[in-house]
């Protein structure tokens, strides 16, 4: 990919998180986010406050889901040679999902133990959907991995539902409003421990790019190179659903980005996955900083899930990629 | 440097062995070719070889060693394959997709950079590929694609080198080339195993040739002896007669007509 486009990336990047700061409810003006960030106490408190314990972390967080959701995507579609996959329609976020929801209502969790939980429900949810699918005949058929992808998903969904039907009033809402997704809850704590998580499974996946290349090309040539198909797509698989475990226990379920992420990044001149999966993660970025801030002034004071509104980009999406493939 | 001994190799819910009893030895310094009908079990044994076939008997020996204690980079830096078919999933720039045959050579945190990219651009010169680095792969014809494939298998640098059909999509030029180019890697000292359907042309270039029928050797020798008329009859079910080229003096098999496929 050539430097300028690096350059655009990057550069689209900075003006949706200026935007997302800037924007909202109340609007801040640039003068007052730059006062804040530099620590000026001569601006508006409120403005101040705004910034640096609302926008800020809110914008580091959706920055973060979006960059983890891309790579994790870039990484799924490439292993599975399949332009349809991603954690969201795989049903990994889904068993994510359960993982934390379970943590959390049973056990009354926070914090970093719940992205582990959502971990060890996605890795439950990539075995079942790659048996169902190979039980079925085979990985070949891009749309019967999808098809055991949306059932493991309908099936977390009713786990999670099971779970909530006990729990207190409280928690039922607020777990009903993560499971559209959403950043409303955005802290320092949580942006810090999103961090940990997205830049352990990103440099994991930046560093089996070669092996995404390869396992790419279909089983037999990855063997000829000296790729163990088998064992290279677990690891590849256990990277990408650390990556999008930990952002499903940060801001719940937000579909479809995985999906048109990769597309938009490979469409930009990303060929080999090194590239397409670093791109990824600042398209990514960029996706989920504008979806939020869609969510957030379009139907200005309610806000909307922002798991509605990357579907609302990704389904159409779909719709044409399926044609594409039918 | 490839060795078969005593290979059998079974498919579940198959009526027969895919292949049975099968010894040869692919020769440094030599080409080995695999022929014999379809279904006779020239690609299971390509498959065998890297190791998506399960043995049922016998073993294969890569320099020496049982394939089945190398790790697979240890067996991809001795023997680089191209396969029958190949389609990339999403397109990659040709001097990437050559790159990728470097794989073996590299681990996470060390590869000879230098040694790389000598090994990609002498492949890329081999293979006559120079025109097309700069396509992206979901572009090429079949044939470049072909040529394409077969840099990549050069740029491993494997002292053997197999190939499953290699100029099926070739015209006369570019299928000539082809076997010029590896009876010249031959000549050089590494080992060339191909599986090829073009009799004609094997017996010209090959040094050793195997001739497959239902799983079992039914020949296997220098081509001249090979390319016995009773044998190639029997072997694919049509009436055939073996002659010399008269401006080479090469055996040649011309299939007669009005033959009938015996149902099988």
């Amino acid at each position: 990919m050539r430097t300028r486009t690096w350059l655009v990336l990057v550069a689209c990047l900075a003006i949706a998180a200026v935007a997302g700061v800037a924007l909202g409810s109340v609007p801040v003006a640039l003068a007052d986010i730059w006062r804040a960030l530099a620590g000026q106490g001569t601006g508006d408190a409120l403005a101040r406050t705004i910034v640096l314990d609302l926008r800020l972390p809110r914008v580091a967080l959706g920055a973060l889901v979006g960059a983890g959701l891309g790579m994790s995507g870039a990484a799924l579609q490439g292993t599975l040679r399949n332009g349809l996959a991603e954690p969201y329609l795989l049903g990994v976020s889904g068993g994510a999902a359960v993982g934390a929801v379970l943590v959390v209502v049973v056990l009354g969790a926070s914090g970093g133990t719940v992205p582990a939980a959502a971990f060890a429900g996605a890795l439950v949810a990539v075995v079942t959907v790659l048996a169902v699918a190979r039980a079925a005949g085979g990985r070949g058929d891009p749309r019967l991995l999808l098809m055991a992808g949306v059932v493991v998903g309908a099936f977390a969904n009713a786990a999670i539902m099971i779970a909530l039907a006990n729990a207190p009033a409280n928690t039922v809402r607020g777990a009903t409003w993560w499971m559209m997704g959403s950043l409303a809850d955005a802290d320092w704590t949580q942006v810090g421990w999103l961090a940990a998580y997205v830049a352990t499974g990103g440099a994991a996946l930046v560093a089996m790019a070669r092996q995404v290349d390869i396992l790419a090309l279909g089983a037999e040539a990855a063997a000829s190179l000296g790729v163990e198909p088998d064992a290279a797509s677990r690891r590849i698989f256990l990277a990408a659903s650390l990556t999008c475990a930990a952002t499903v226990a940060a801001a719940g379920l937000v579909g479809f980005v995985g999906l048109v992420v990769p597309h938009l990044a490979r469409g930009a001149g990303g060929r080999g996955h090194r590239t397409v999966i670093v791109a990824s993660a600042l398209v990514g970025a960029t996706l989920v900083i504008a979806a939020d801030l869609g969510a957030r002034v379009v139907l200005r004071p309610v806000e909307l899930p922002l798991g509605a509104v990357t579907a609302l980009v990704g389904v159409p999406f779909f719709l044409a990629r399926l044609r594409r493939l039918a | 440097m490839i060795a078969f001994e005593g290979v059998r190799i079974a498919w579940a819910g198959a009526g027969r062995d895919a292949v049975r009893d099968v010894s040869f030895e692919a020769r440094r310094g030599a080409m080995t070719a695999i022929a014999g009908p379809n279904g006779a079990g020239k690609s299971t044994l390509v498959r065998a070889l890297l190791g998506r076939a399960a043995l049922a008997a016998g073993r294969i020996l890569v320099d020496g060693a049982d394939r089945v204690a190398l790790d697979a980079p240890a067996v991809a830096r001795r023997v680089a394959v191209v396969t029958q078919r190949e389609e990339p999933a999403f397109p990659l720039a040709v001097r990437e997709y050559v790159a990728l045959g470097r794989f073996p050579h590299q681990t996470l945190w060390r590869r000879d950079v230098g040694a790389d990219a000598r090994a990609v651009a002498a492949a890329i010169d081999r293979a006559g590929i120079g025109d097309l680095v700069e396509r992206r792969t979901d572009t090429l014809s079949g044939g470049e694609w072909q040529r394409v494939r077969v840099a990549r298998a050069l740029a491993q640098e494997a002292d053997a080198l197999v190939l499953d059909e290699p100029t099926a999509f070739l015209d006369i030029a570019h299928e000539m080339a082809l076997f010029e180019l590896l009876h010249a890697i031959a000549a050089g000292g590494q080992a060339v195993l191909l599986v090829s359907h073009q009799l004609n042309l094997v017996a010209r270039f090959a040094d050793h040739l195997v001739l497959l029928h239902e799983g079992l050797v039914a020949a296997a020798g220098d081509p001249g002896m090979v390319m016995d008329a009773g044998t190639l009859e029997r072997v694919y079910g049509w009436p055939v007669v073996v002659t010399r080229d008269p401006a080479v003096g090469a055996p040649t098999l011309v299939p007669l007509r009005g033959g009938r496929r015996s149902a099988t």
